[in-house]
């Protein structure tokens, strides 16, 4: 008998292993609860305290509901991550997500976001957003799965004063990357202690690095990163070499933060919260968004610095085509599809980015307005000097390639840059090395050599 | 050791070579056996579940392109080998293998090894008060949870850190240790962090050799380094086989004092086999490939295992 029953609890015991493994998610019709999934790092709280006040709102409309925020505290790369983990369980994925336009056509193909058309169908407020925006939001498959909270352009800050003691022509308009190099040389003989220029690269900064750095770059050469009209992704050009080359220019030649400050996983941080208030950085390539970090209303309030610091279009390789270039992305608020309560998750969503609520975050986060109503409000207008200047940009901007391989190719770049930025690759090398990458990624058939 | 646990053997007992025994006593023998079995049967279970269970998932999951984001996230195919043949034709690879068995041989094998061998021999002469202060310094390392070590390690070696704070009391400039020298200082920081371990496990060993065979051994005219070499070391050799091979496996699975202190890089410099599955399966997104590299350190550790099995023969006396 005792056996029997050594055995019985044996079993008992596998069962009930068993049963613990299987028993994920909970059951439950239609939830009361929905899971809103964003990134807040570093100087980014501006979003953090957006959902903080649309949950308010929410709740206080829709009474029983709860919003239950989750806010990624994660570096950008890690924080892809991690929402991709999450929309891997039901347990754990949200119901709406703050979605980059880039990973928007990638995810709704893994199955990690649905489709709005239907609720955008009866909502209103869509005929705010203009074509090009709706496109940032949209899949392969031509549907909205994102609705674009902001978009944004990127040039150089850079530090009046500093440029003007190293005796750069202020205001500055430089025409050419030797410009840039030039005014770099100046500052670095001026004052050796001061960093002349700032351009985000190496693995650490992902989309960072790859963006606002070498794509800032490459979108002022002959040569693109993807043929758009082949449909193929281009290799061996003499433009890629070159903007690799200008990135070597600057670690390699100390015109740069040394690459270990670059390579520093918080040197976004950094700049933006020391070097730039602290007058140590003369010129950083960043986004239209950093201003909002020196807002009241941002992590490090900074009253004098539209006093200090300038902001100058980044000139094309040889003042070629319109001389001058940028680069544009934005976020989306997405709906997860393992969400148990869609309407509730749509009702977020466009509560979140009516007019109002779209007003105040895009001044928050010194985010050029998609829509309409909101880039033409005075109290927008008004709101930052820096706004025209950035918006104006859009007429000469680029956007990356709107394909589902774009985050892989991303990642190569990355990986190209410092390898050259730590002088450990020649740019040729380094060139070499990603297009073979871009081959196993995309296959030799969808390759290139030429740019148009 | 292991004869004097293993029971003699019963079959000799209830059965005379050439068998014989009464018809179905062999058939209710092997019904009882299996009877008595049954209990074992969660432990293996769980075994199976929890242990074989990993190995086969990660196996299985290193032969399809499944990745984080993109349509093979949702419906990924299986793709044999593919991922093996890019990761061999991949030039990170071979620099990733590399840079694991220099990190495994040096801070391993001959840093937690050998200083933990050293220091174990000659606390044994020590008097108690040195005995007990070097134990708890070595030990507090050990005591620290890995990530908290990491941090330490990293203020430690950094640019403006502990280590260059005090050459600059000397004058000395000291150079970035994380950037110029990144293997150099994970490797410090490993051996630092896992010596007490190899430390604690020599001594128990230590502390069992008969002291009349050493004796014997010194009234013979046996030098200290002859009584070390030819008495000591191969009486403790089973506890060098399961040290070794500890200290080895835990090594190759060293991932966040790396990852804090260089984050691989700069560029590839410290990048090891776990470095780089992680960097390939969540940084790039690549979950199929980060696998097979996660599935080719298991396979070298494993290796690994067996050559100090066979090398130092822990069951033979």
């Amino acid at each position: 008998m005792k056996r029997y029953l050594g055995f019985a609890a044996g079993a008992m015991a596998s069962v009930l292993v068993l049963a613990g493994c299987s028993a994920g998610g909970d059951s439950g019709d239609e939830s009361t609860t929905i899971k809103v999934a964003y990134s807040k790092f570093g100087n980014f709280t501006q979003m953090d305290d957006h959902m903080k006040a649309v949950k308010e709102q929410y709740e206080a409309a829709n009474e029983g509901m709860t919003v239950e925020l989750v806010p990624i505290e994660a570096l950008e790369n890690d924080y892809f991550t991690k929402l991709a983990l999450m929309n891997q369980s039901e347990a754990t994925a949200p119901d709406v997500m703050y979605e980059d336009t880039f990973k928007v056509k990638s995810d709704a193909e893994a199955g990690y976001i649905l489709p709005l058309d239907d609720y955008i169908a009866d909502w209103e407020d869509w005929e705010q957003f203009p074509e090009n925006a709706r496109e940032a939001g949209a899949g392969d498959d031509g549907k909205i799965y994102g609705v674009p909270m902001g978009t944004d352009t990127r040039a150089i800050w850079y530090n009046k004063q500093l440029l003007a003691d190293a005796g750069v022509e202020v205001p500055w308009e430089p025409t050419s990357w030797d410009d840039i190099l030039e005014a770099a040389t100046a500052v670095k003989e001026f004052n050796p202690d001061l960093i002349p220029f700032n351009i985000y690269s190496g693995k650490g900064q992902s989309e960072g690095a790859s963006m606002q750095g070498f794509q800032m770059l490459l979108s002022g050469t002959d040569d693109v990163l993807y043929n758009s009209d082949e449909k193929k992704w281009v290799v061996g050009s003499e433009g890629f070499i070159d903007s690799l080359g200008f990135v070597a220019d600057i670690y390699q030649g100390e015109l740069g933060p040394t690459p270990q400050q670059a390579l520093d996983k918080n040197v976004n941080t950094t700049v933006n919260a020391e070097w730039l208030p602290q007058a140590k950085l003369a010129m950083s390539l960043d986004g239209s968004w950093v201003s909002g970090t020196w807002l009241e209303t941002g992590t490090t309030p900074w009253p004098e610095w539209n006093d200090v610091m300038g902001v100058a279009a980044m000139p094309t390789q040889d003042g070629q085509g319109a001389g001058r270039t940028s680069m544009s992305g934005g976020w989306t608020l997405a709906m997860g599809a393992k969400t148990k309560n869609a309407d509730a998750a749509w009702d977020f969503i466009s509560l979140a980015l009516d007019e109002e609520n779209s007003l105040s975050y895009d001044i928050a986060a010194s985010q050029i307005a998609v829509r309409t109503d909101v880039g033409t409000a005075p109290e927008y207008v008004d709101s930052n000097p820096t706004f025209a200047f950035f918006s104006e940009l859009v007429a000469d901007t680029h956007f990356r390639p709107a394909n589902t391989e774009y985050a892989k190719i991303s990642n190569e770049i990355t990986v190209a840059m410092e390898s050259v930025m730590t002088g450990q690759q020649t740019p040729e090398e380094a060139a070499e090395v990603y297009d073979t990458a871009v081959a196993g990624i995309v296959g030799e058939d969808n390759t290139t050599t030429k740019s148009d | 050791m292991t004869s004097v646990i293993t029971p003699a053997p019963t079959a000799g007992r209830s059965t005379p070579p050439g068998g014989g025994g009464r018809p179905g006593e062999k058939k209710r023998r092997r019904r009882q056996a299996l009877v008595r079995s049954i209990p074992l049967l969660p432990a293996v279970l769980l075994l199976a579940l929890f242990l074989f269970g990993p190995v086969v998932s990660s196996l299985y999951g290193s032969l399809t392109n499944t990745s984080l984001t993109g349509s093979t996230a949702a419906n990924s195919d299986f793709v044999g080998v593919q991922n093996y043949v890019e990761l061999f034709a991949d030039p990170d690879f071979p620099k990733s293998v590399l840079l694991t068995i220099v990190f495994l041989v040096a801070s391993a094998i001959i840093g937690q090894n050998g200083i933990g061998l050293t220091l174990a021999v000659l606390m044994q002469s020590a008097n108690r008060v040195v005995r007990g202060a070097v134990s708890t310094i070595v030990v507090t390392a050990w005591v620290l949870p890995e990530i908290v070590a990491a941090f330490a390690a990293y203020a430690f070696f950094h640019d403006g850190g502990t280590l260059n704070e005090m050459l600059g009391v000397f004058g000395v400039q000291g150079p970035n240790w994380l950037y110029t020298f990144p293997m150099f200082a994970v490797i410090l920081a490993n051996i630092w962090r896992g010596t007490a371990f190899s430390m604690l496990v020599y001594t128990a060993a230590l502390n069992d050799v008969p002291p009349e065979i050493t004796e014997a051994a010194e009234v013979d005219g046996a030098s200290g380094w002859k009584r070390f070499t030819l008495i000591t070391v191969p009486m403790i050799r089973r506890s060098i086989s399961t040290n070794l091979m500890l200290t080895t496996l835990q090594t190759l699975s060293v991932f966040a004092l790396i990852f804090v202190m260089t984050g691989g890089g700069p560029g590839t410099d410290s990048t090891t086999l776990p470095l780089l599955a992680y960097q390939e399966a969540f940084k790039f997104g690549e979950l199929g490939f980060g696998t097979a590299i996660a599935t080719i350190l298991l396979l070298v550790g494993a290796l690994f295992s067996v050559f100090y099995i066979r090398a130092l023969k822990p069951e033979v006396d």
